[in-house]
């Protein structure tokens, strides 16, 4: 079992991409989202990477998906999981797969976000098995 | 404008080291050179163009032609793109000779991983300035880890086994056997490579790389110069090189951008899969491996599996003799960057000067690939076709 109060990590923060942790601060998981071509993108950038237009914002997610891929590093305590986990709304993020028996995880599970906090007050979303 | 014919690559170099901890960088790169010019039968002097990558120390390419005494440089290229770097300089040296800005350019690399670690460097890729830093820095993401989850999802859309992946080592430590520089020389079974310790699942250990000090240097040089020097010629046919990235969440981990510079690269040269009598593919991992060769068109997308099993990989039993020199996997990965390596034993199998165990017959056409950064997230892919003076 990952126990996620041993997991704590550090974000690097900068003036584009401070929204979208302060949106993970309050439990909130953000992709980026562009009003020109109403596509989502991740991660969220000021300018849209699929139609280059300015017009973007962050858009809130669901907070579920299914793992796309993953892979157990049992050599950690606790198993270190890392996963590619695809959003509900159609994006693939890099995240940890938490709070779970890494035995029995296998792709296309279905999993919910996470929030861990961090070691500077940050949260980081991970996710978690339903 | 194509390249075709353009260029040779006149001369050869690997540093015979896998620990370097007597020696520095520059000193590293600086042999190298010599190495490499004195293969080619040229000079120093003769060099008009230099090339190298991020291993290089100093900024760009400027410190080393310095402390290379370097004075003749008319053209300079410090592209970076990690491991496939080399192939992508072979590519632009021959570019830039087609065009007539240069005729001798020499290509190093040199890396010190181990006496680094010694020595308390850190070596890590990472640059925190990165945009995608933040968003993957957090999860523990690694070299083996992201590689490990090509190599989860490519089983699990086509059934592809670790027994599968496994033969790749087995294929690359036989020929290993023969390389008295080969930093791993004992043939390996299926069951050797299972049996070692989980790295990051479904890779074992044996499923990675070495990590050795040491590099390589290359002379690319023009037709003209080429057959002035009396050495064997090995002509550039063809190159491509593209990038492949997470576009945007859009994420697919069970191909590498070999999809897209491989074709360029045969198309340039005006061959196909089926005429490569010997390939030097990148083994970071041997995901790595599997995947290329699927993208390459060496086999179909998903059958990379059947097609590396049972000795296909292994010189004089297979159809597709590789890594000949054993590769990432057993020989050498100088500095964790294997493209230089995968070019020098290219050039020997053309050449014809391959350990006599491993040489293929007639080897009139043959392909090096590289595979920089990272299969899980970003890479940069490079696509070299390299032929005898008949080709």
């Amino acid at each position: 079992m990952s126990n996620l109060n041993e997991i704590k990590r550090r974000v690097v923060t900068n003036v584009e991409n401070k929204p979208f942790w302060e949106a993970a601060g309050q439990g909130r998981l953000m992709v980026g989202f562009c009003n020109a071509c109403g596509e989502n993108h991740y991660y969220p950038r000021s300018i849209c990477p699929i139609c280059y237009s300015t017009d973007t914002e962050l858009k809130e997610t669901s907070g579920l998906g299914q793992i796309y891929s993953f892979s157990v590093t049992r050599q950690a305590d606790p198993p270190h999981i890392i996963a590619y986990v695809t959003l509900n709304e159609g994006v693939t993020m890099l995240t940890n797969i938490v709070d779970c028996d890494a035995g029995t995880l296998r792709i296309g599970q279905r999993v919910r976000v996470h929030f861990v906090e961090a070691e500077d007050g940050c949260a980081i979303p991970m996710f978690s098995p339903l | 404008m194509s390249i075709r014919g353009k260029a040779f690559v006149a001369g050869i170099y690997e540093h015979p080291c896998r620990g370097a901890a007597n020696k520095t960088l520059a000193q590293l790169h600086a042999e190298i050179a010599k190495g490499a010019i004195a293969d080619a039968g040229l000079s120093m002097g003769d060099v008009d163009a230099y090339f190298c990558a991020g291993d290089a120390p100093g900024l760009g390419p400027l410190n080393m032609i310095e402390y290379l005494g370097l004075q003749n440089v008319r053209h300079m290229d410090s592209t970076e793109t990690g491991g496939s770097s080399y192939l992508v300089h072979v590519n632009h040296a021959a570019q830039a000779i087609a065009a007539g800005h240069c005729n001798i350019a020499l290509i190093t690399l040199a890396g010190r991983p181990l006496a680094d670690a010694k020595e308390g460097k850190s070596g890590g890729f990472h640059n925190t300035e990165a945009p995608d830093f933040p968003f993957e820095a957090p999860f523990g993401a690694n070299v083996a880890n992201m590689y490990a989850m090509c190599a989860k999802r490519h089983m699990h859309e086509f059934g592809t086994t670790s027994e599968q992946l496994a033969w790749i080592k087995v294929a690359a430590s036989h020929h290993a056997q023969y390389n008295e520089n080969a930093r791993l020389r004992n043939i390996v079974t299926v069951d050797e490579v299972l049996a070692s310790p989980m790295i990051a699942d479904p890779l074992h250990r044996l499923d990675c790389c070495v990590i050795t000090d040491g590099g390589g240097g290359l002379v690319v040089v023009s037709e003209a110069v080429a057959r002035g020097l009396r050495r064997p010629l090995v002509k550039v046919l063809g190159a491509g090189e593209a990038p492949k990235h997470l576009s945007a969440g859009r994420v697919d981990l069970t191909f590498s951008g070999a999809r897209w510079s491989g074709p360029k690269a045969f198309e340039e040269a005006g061959v196909t899969a089926k005429d490569i009598k010997y390939a030097s593919i990148y083994d970071s991992f041997t995901i790595t491996v599997l995947e290329t060769i699927e993208d390459l068109g060496f086999c179909e997308k998903g059958a990379g599996g059947r097609f590396v099993s049972d000795g296909n990989l292994i010189s004089g039993v297979g159809r597709l003799p590789f890594n000949t020199d054993g590769g990432g996997l057993c020989n050498n990965h100088p500095g964790n960057r294997g493209g230089m390596t995968k070019v020098i034993e290219a050039v020997r199998q053309v050449r014809g000067v391959a350990h006599p165990r491993v040489q293929v017959p007639d080897c009139d056409i043959a392909l090096a690939h590289g595979t920089g950064g990272l299969l899980g997230s970003r890479m940069g892919s490079a696509t070299l076709i390299l032929g005898n003076q008949d080709a």
